[in-house]
């Protein structure tokens, strides 16, 4: 969390500092601009932290462990790939999920395949996707993305043990 | 009476917030400890949440008045090689939203001229690089995780562009499609 705040302190501020430097008026809009992002998804991104917050207390670690922890293997790998796939959750509420069952115990490798089908493969909106691309091109996209997903999956996981 | 409404309308964006908080206050009250963990959780997640996701969007807001989106997106079009594939990315990289939001984008981007690959590219991109993602995702899973998966994504959806130029080939076009865009 220090460290969040140093990241995140040091690169705004400077960047903050640079852009006063050059134009008040464009940063005072800027600075306008992300307030307004901010407030706007502040109510759904602590609705879901109560929903995580309760969900966690009945979940039990071990459960977690057992189903997507670094010894669950490929059954656990592959419901995290399917479940993502299918799922429509917005990306900035997938974070705080993923990295509170990593403390609880989940695997890197599941964790990141799961993320990585929930932005790039999407089942649920496949439909709307085959009107805009056609439905050779959708169904294409949507299949190597999920390929690649497992790939990075394993990749990320494997990279994360050395 | 414009107050009253706005009023309402807070109060009912807050509704959950208001009555968890509630519910934790009486939980503490009355001593029942289900409640008081689940509160304690949700403190931690707070903090950690209040503690770097304010000062990316300030940062988000001035990426957006500093860099010139539009003007990027006109140079896609006849920009090929790695310099529209460079271009692609970086565009992709500023956007924000679900990956739905990217196909009308994509439509702009096959108007202009922009390559199957370059378009496909764009989309792998978007969904898995933009910045104020990459920020959220740093504060959440630490700046290794998310070099790694960032790394390890880059060259797969490139390659993902090259194959899906090469498989879907010389047919393929992005057709306009106007729906009520919501959020």
């Amino acid at each position: 969390m220090i460290n969040n705040i140093l990241i995140f302190g040091a690169v705004t501020g400077i960047s903050l500092l640079v852009s006063l430097f050059f134009d008040k008026k464009k940063t005072l809009i800027g600075l306008k601009k992300g307030v307004k992002m901010f407030l706007g998804i502040v109510p759904p991104f602590l609705n879901i932290l109560i929903l995580v917050s309760i969900l966690l207390f009945f979940v039990p670690q071990e459960i977690i462990t057992q189903y997507i922890g670094p010894d669950s293997g490929a059954f656990g790998f592959f419901i995290a790939a399917i479940v993502g796939s299918i799922t429509l959750i917005p990306g900035f509420v997938s974070y705080p999920i993923s990295a509170a069952l990593i403390a609880k115990g989940a695997s890197y490798a599941v964790i990141a395949v799961f993320m990585t089908t929930l932005i790039m493969v999407g089942v649920v909106t496949l439909p709307l996707e085959i009107r805009y691309f056609g439905k050779k091109a959708a169904i294409l996209r949507n299949a190597l993305n999920f390929v690649a997903a497992l790939i990075i999956g394993l990749c990320v996981g494997w990279l994360m043990m050395l | 009476m414009a107050d009253d409404v706005m009023i309402k309308k807070h109060i009912k964006q807050y509704l959950w917030v208001i009555v968890f908080l509630a519910a934790s206050i009486a939980s503490y009250f009355f001593g029942f400890n289900p409640g008081i963990i689940v509160y304690s959780s949700f403190q931690d997640f707070f903090i950690e949440m209040i503690t770097f996701i304010p000062l990316l969007f300030i940062l988000i807001g001035l990426f957006d008045v500093w860099v010139p989106k539009e003007r990027i997106e006109k140079y896609i079009g006849n920009k090929s090689g790695v310099v529209g594939i460079v271009l692609v990315i970086f565009l992709a990289m500023l956007q924000a939203g679900p990956l739905y939001g990217a196909f009308p984008v994509a439509y702009v981007l096959y108007k202009k001229g922009a390559s199957i690959r370059n378009i496909f590219i764009y989309l792998g991109a978007f969904s898995s690089l933009k910045l104020p993602m990459l920020g959220i995702e740093i504060g959440y899973l630490g700046l290794k995780f998310t070099i790694f998966r960032t790394l390890v994504s880059l060259p797969l959806f490139i390659l993902i562009g090259f194959l899906m130029g090469k498989i879907v080939g010389g047919k393929f076009e992005v057709k306009e499609i106007k729906i009520p865009q919501k959020g």
